[in-house]
């Protein structure tokens, strides 16, 4: 085994650890830390159950090596809620029945979240295009770009699209 | 799962790592971990790609060069590479295009590896690293021939901007609005007049990697783009493909519809204005 010390920014935390170096970020935050929002899907890529930030980009933490994160900035979606105050897009989710099961909702959050840091004000098309590698077996979808796209308004201010 | 992790100090010193043992380069992960996660690769060391400063888009003289560790989400968001966003958008979703590169994409087998279909008809040049030498070859024969380079790195692609409203791409997929091909046709189409001068077809999850469509390509040369010519490329389009059977699509479907998505493919590009 290959011990090395790994030091990076995870939520509202300084995270220091010594991780086997073939320790993917998945394990680490699940099996090590036991933040067990993000979700083990596939492990190949496919199904985005695992999407996390890393500097504020979503990635897959499956194919992420944890000892690439050292200095970087991880965000799950234990960070999302605001101490125990839920995100509008958490809120918009439960609301609008965006969640059946429940498995890809950490991940269609954290792929909407890094949609909405960026461009608050999107339409259905770049809602779609930001959950599309985010696979649901339950919902058809639906629901959860129409969550997306009202957690969108809720956040600037109840404002509807203008277009 | 074991695997020491070393970051690249030079591309020469990554080549030399992968000649002498059982390592693996990994630039943005997508393929490499995918097989460590399937149990495909065993390796005890791999070469972390990240240290190199490989991540770069330049444009001279109407010429692009694309770092090889640039991502698809660099490309997708350059000003001038809009061309090229149709074929990366369609890539993975934007998690893996934050992550998978330009070098790697050219490593990726059918039915994956799209950017290389659109550099394949575009021409495009690679430039790679051995222990002792830098070569530049065209993709076509990168593609033909890497298996039997030994330890290499590819540094960077090169290809000529193509002009406005001659470039194309189109795929097939299962699930919009991305998913691995089920044929992914490019087409760079010159034109001298009304005609086409020196037109390139490349096809991807038609063979192992990405190939040109030659036949396809004489029945368009020197002709204009109109009904009879692109029912003559359409009709050699799959000449000297191999397409293979995945749970995508059967070798037969994707013999079938390569020819429908060539047509449409041409006859788009015989709209739009010369």
């Amino acid at each position: 085994m290959n011990r090395i010390p790994l030091r990076f920014h995870l939520n509202d935390a300084e995270i220091g650890e010594f991780i086997d170096s073939g320790t993917t970020l998945l394990s680490l935050l699940r099996d090590k830390l036991g933040l067990t929002a993000t979700k083990s899907g596939c492990n190949q890529g496919s199904c985005g159950a695992c999407t996390v930030l890393i500097n504020g980009a979503p990635q897959l933490s499956c194919l992420v090596l944890a000892a690439r994160c050292e200095g970087k900035s991880v965000a799950t979606l234990e960070g999302v809620s605001d101490n125990g105050t839920l995100h509008p897009l958490q809120r918009a989710f439960m609301d609008g029945f965006a969640a059946q099961c429940g498995f890809c909702t950490p991940g269609m959050i954290i792929a909407a979240k890094a949609l909405l840091d960026r461009n608050p004000d999107p339409d259905r098309g770049e809602v779609i295009d930001a959950i599309s590698g985010n696979i649901c077996r339950c919902t058809g979808y639906e629901p959860i770009i129409d969550a997306i796209l009202a957690a969108a308004a809720e956040m600037r201010g109840g404002k509807r699209k203008s277009a | 799962m074991s695997v020491a992790l070393r970051a690249a100090a030079s591309p020469r010193e990554a080549c030399r790592h992968i000649a002498r043992r059982d390592a693996r380069l990994i630039a943005g992960g997508t393929l490499v971990m995918n097989e460590i996660n399937n149990r495909e690769t065993v390796t005890a060391s791999l070469v972390d790609l990240a240290s190199l400063r490989l991540r770069s888009i330049k444009i001279a003289n109407s010429r692009v060069t694309l770092g090889a560790m640039t991502s698809m989400a660099d490309i997708a968001a350059h000003p001038k590479l809009k061309f090229l966003k149709p074929v990366v958008t369609a890539i993975g979703g934007p998690a893996v295009r934050n992550m998978a590169t330009v070098g790697g994409n050219l490593h990726a087998e059918a039915p994956y590896g799209d950017l290389g279909v659109a550099l394949l008809a575009l021409d495009a040049r690679v430039t790679l690293e051995t222990a002792r030498q830098r070569k530049t070859m065209r993709l076509e024969d990168f593609y033909a021939q890497h298996r039997k380079l030994g330890a290499y790195l590819v540094t960077a692609v090169n290809f000529a901007l193509p002009g406005a409203n001659r470039f194309f791409f189109t795929k097939a997929i299962r699930r919009k609005p991305v998913s691995a091909s089920v044929v992914a046709v490019a087409a760079h189409l010159p034109r001298k007049g009304k005609r086409l001068a020196g037109p390139r077809i490349a096809l991807g999850a038609m063979a192992p990697h990405p190939i040109r469509a030659k036949a396809a390509e004489t029945a368009l040369d020197g002709k204009a783009l109109d009904e009879t010519t692109i029912a003559a490329a359409a009709s050699a389009a799959t000449e000297g493909s191999a397409p293979a059977s995945d749970p995508y699509a059967s070798a037969w479907y994707r013999r079938e519809i390569a020819p429908v998505y060539l047509a449409r493919l041409l006859a788009q590009a015989a709209g739009q204005k010369s």
